[in-house]
This record gives structure tokens, C-alpha cells and sequence, in this order.
């Protein structure tokens, strides 16, 4: 392995355990802070086109965590295409949601809140808080504390999105890694116009 | 009683106006001295207005929707945009809450569906952006979008849009958004930006002196027209914005041809913390 690569491989390594460890920590508090049953964190798959539950706090922690579903169904995705921030109460009134629900997550929520995780332009994922205590009056300044966890939360799927790309390029010798141990190996005098072209090429993607 | 401005002349752009043309051009003014809600839109119903719900479709038959006029669906496939007849109804629910609401204030009002959202994430904002040029080719007096993007290739189109629609004497109405991102339509001034407020009454609206979110409408545990006939209980802009919708279709049925600009002014100065 070459000295280049090492020194990517060292930023990227165990990148995406600590982001994944900061998006449960998300998840966690906004369960405390709302005193939910459960909060979640769904990840858009733009491949698929379909949202997938990255971190779980409270019900179906330990079961949830890589289920999937298309990204416009439930009421995750109707956050996911409005971009609006929505809460439902008296779901359970609803069979079509409680059978869906039942039958991806095994738990039926009375109620929910979900907010769109958004870096810059593009849509992330959601975040939602199920059942907080009953007969609580909800009011708007909740709306705009999820609004603000969303925010992190958004920054910490981001995080994870990259690191996990950064190490998909690095595993399996791919064209990022192949060119970096090509670089390692060059003459002074190629290695600097290799870097040449990378910088050229950054500017191009900037 | 109208304000309609001059009509006719549609030949020739109106780039300038020629020395002592002014008296060409006199607009019929009915502002009272005070503007009240009963000169707004008492004893309206809606009748008459074209209200259009860009959004996941609306369902059919739905006790607090009534009848529908027409829908279309918005689809994507590939690089191909195509605009047709729709008979499934709402994919999700979030057009038929807006249009209950709608309905629930401006009952005569004729609502079409337009939708845009539902099928899938990808590609959602050339639909969404295809589904508003259509609209406004359909020439709609009111368009509910409690919806955004945050695509910024779309950005200038949908500037372009909401400025076409505005001309064309086309309200959009549009949810704001109450977290820390750059999100479209509502931000633009051609278009009526609406966030919530947590009192219980639809008919109260608050003028925001701090745009760019413009009015506060009703968007707290609001009861909403749910799949399956149902009702159910939510929060969110994407409600408050309806309210509003709603209301400007009143005040057009009242007073039809006001131009957006006025329509804002009537929502403004109707507003119940404008004294």
C-alpha cells in the first residue's frame, strides 16, 4: 500500500462508525427531548429511490436498522418530496398506515413527527419521532426544535455519505486507489503532473 | 364590485406610456377608506374561482373534498415529461388534505389536481416544475403548493414561472419553511410565502412584518381529510398555506380580476394584527 493511500485510508477509516455513532446520538436525544417511544433516521437511497432506517432509538431499535421502502410511501416520504415538516396525530385510525406500518416496522405508531434532512439542495433522508406522551398539547416552537435536530442530523448523514463513498473508492482496488498507488510509484517528474491533472480536474468538479 | 384594470388592448406591449395617456389607462379603485373582511369576501363562496393543488393528487370522493374538476398526473420517465388524465386518485394524501381545506373555506370554488408528487423521489423537481408551467398554461386564478425544492438548477425557471403567473393575474401560494435551508417558490416576492400560527380559528391570518415568510394561517393540529374518506389530526405549513388559499379564493369570487398585487394587499390589510 502506498504511503498516499495509507494517508487517505487513515482519514477514512472508522470515518463512518463515528458518524453512525453521531446519528444514533441524534436519534437518542431527540427521543429524550420530545420524551418519544422511539425516533428514527431514514437514508434516501437515490439508486433505488427508496428510504432506509440508518439509526433507530427506542422501539425497533434492535430490529429496524437497513429495512427499506420506497421513498414516496408513508409519511416520511411525504416529507421527503414536500420538504415540509409535518405531524400527524390519530394514525391508528388510518388501517391502510397501521398495516403498512405493522408490517415494515412490527410497531404501530398513534402519532408521529418527521422532518427532511436537507444539505444544501439535495434531500438526505428523514427524521422522525414517534408517540410522544399522550394528551400533551403539541405547539409550534416543537416544530422548530425538530427543524433544528433535523439540521444536525442532515450533517451527520452527510458525513456518513461521504465517508462511506471515500471507502467504497479505497475497497476493491478502485480507480481512486488504483491512482494513487500509480502516483506513489511515478518519477518526481510525473508524480507532479499527475497532481497537475488532479488539480485541474478538482477545478473542473468544483 | 371589480378593481379589474384595463382590459382589450392586448395587441400592443405596454412598455411606456405616452404623454397625457394617463386618463387611457384610469383604474376603477373600490378601496373603502377601511378595508373590512365584510367588503373582502362576506357572503362569498368560491363560486366561479379556478383553484389548482399542485401536489400528490386528490382523492376522489372525499366527503371534505366534494367534487373535482379535473385531474392530471405528472410522470417522468427517462428524460420524457408526460401531462395526462389521472383517475388514481392521491398517492399519499397530501393533495386531499390541502384540497379539504381549501374546500372547507371557499365551498363553490373548482378545484383541479395537478399531480406532481408520489411517485418517487428522483426527478421530482422537473415534474413539479412541468406540473406548475402547466398550470400556468391552464390559466388557473390560484395555485396551493405547500410544497418546495431545493434543487437550484430549477431555480431560475422557477423564478421565471412564478413571474409568468403573476402577470397572467395568478396567485401562487406557497409554504414557507421554517428550518435553516434556501427552499422555492415561497421565497420569491411574486409568489404569497405562508407559515403557521397556533391559533384554532382558519379565518385568522397574521401579516409577518418580517418577510420573507409573508402570512401566518392556521397550521396547528388541524383536522385534515385523510385516505379512505378518514380525517385526521396534523401540523404543518403545507396546511396553513391551503387556509390561505382558500381565503384568496373568496376574496377573488367577491371581487374577480384583482391582480395578485392587490390580492396581497387585500390580505394584508384584512389581517388581524393590521390596524
Amino acid at each position: 500500500m502506498s504511503d498516499l493511500r495509507a494517508a487517505v485510508a487513515a482519514g477514512v477509516m472508522g470515518a463512518d462508525e463515528a458518524y453512525q455513532a453521531l446519528l444514533q446520538a441524534t436519534v437518542e436525544v431527540a427521543r429524550a427531548i420530545f420524551r418519544a417511544k422511539a425516533s428514527s433516521v431514514f437514508l434516501l437511497d437515490e439508486e433505488t429511490d427508496e428510504l432506509v432506517f440508518e439509526a433507530v432509538a427506542g422501539e425497533g431499535a434492535d430490529s429496524l436498522v437497513g429495512k427499506r421502502f420506497p421513498s414516496s410511501t408513508g409519511v416520511a416520504g411525504w416529507v421527503l418530496v414536500t420538504r415540509q415538516p409535518l405531524v400527524v396525530d390519530d394514525l391508528t385510525k388510518d388501517t391502510r398506515f397501521s398495516r403498512e406500518a405493522a408490517e415494515s416496522t412490527g410497531y404501530v405508531p398513534r402519532g408521529l413527527m418527521a422532518v427532511p434532512l436537507l444539505a444544501d439542495e439535495r434531500a438526505l433522508g428523514v427524521l422522525e419521532v414517534l408517540d410522544r406522551p399522550e394528551g400533551e398539547r403539541f405547539t409550534l416552537r416543537e416544530m422548530d426544535l425538530l427543524g433544528l435536530f433535523g439540521n444536525q442530523a442532515a450533517i451527520a448523514l452527510e458525513l456518513l455519505q461521504r465517508a462511506r463513498r471515500a471507502r467504497a473508492a479505497l475497497d476493491g482496488e478502485g480507480e481512486l486507489a488504483r491512482f494513487a498507488a500509480r502516483l506513489e510509484q511515478a518519477s518526481d517528474e510525473t508524480r507532479a503532473a499527475g497532481l497537475e491533472l488532479l488539480r485541474s480536474l478538482e477545478k473542473l468538479l468544483a | 364590485m371589480s378593481l379589474l384594470a384595463h382590459e382589450g388592448d392586448e395587441e400592443l406591449p405596454a412598455w411606456s406610456l405616452p404623454a397625457s395617456a394617463g386618463a387611457s389607462i384610469r383604474l376603477p379603485s373600490a378601496w373603502p377608506a377601511r378595508l373590512t373582511r365584510e367588503w373582502a369576501w362576506g357572503g362569498a363562496t368560491g363560486a366561479g374561482v379556478r383553484v389548482c393543488v399542485l401536489d400528490s393528487g386528490i382523492e376522489l370522493d372525499h366527503p371534505l373534498v366534494g367534487e373535482v374538476q379535473r385531474s392530471v398526473a405528472v410522470t417522468k420517465t427517462g428524460d420524457e415529461i408526460v401531462i395526462a388524465d389521472d383517475t388514481e386518485g392521491d398517492l399519499c394524501g397530501h393533495g386531499t388534505a390541502c384540497a379539504g381545506i381549501i374546500r372547507s373555506l371557499a365551498p363553490e370554488c373548482e378545484l383541479t389536481s395537478v399531480r406532481v408528487l408520489g411517485a418517487g423521489y428522483t426527478g421530482s423537481a422537473a415534474v413539479l416544475l412541468a406540473g406548475l408551467e402547466w398550470a400556468i398554461e391552464q390559466g388557473f386564478h390560484i395555485v396551493n403548493m405547500s410544497l418546495s425544492t431545493t434543487k437550484k438548477q430549477y431555480v431560475d425557471r422557477l423564478h421565471e414561472l412564478a413571474d409568468a403567473a403573476y402577470f397572467k393575474r395568478m396567485m401562487l401560494i406557497a409554504s414557507a419553511h421554517n428550518m435553516p435551508v434556501e427552499s422555492f417558490p415561497w421565497r420569491f416576492a411574486a409568489v404569497v410565502s405562508v407559515g403557521s400560527h397556533e391559533e384554532d380559528d382558519p379565518w385568522t391570518i397574521y401579516a409577518n412584518p418580517r418577510p420573507p415568510v409573508e402570512f401566518f394561517a392556521r397550521g396547528l393540529n388541524v383536522e385534515i381529510a385523510w385516505l379512505g374518506g378518514e380525517t385526521i389530526t396534523a401540523t404543518g405549513n403545507s396546511f396553513a398555506t391551503p387556509h390561505v388559499t382558500g381565503l384568496c379564493a373568496l376574496i377573488l369570487s367577491k371581487h374577480p380580476g384583482l391582480t395578485p398585487f392587490q390580492l396581497k394587499s387585500v390580505l394584508h390589510l384584512t389581517a388581524s394584527n393590521v390596524e
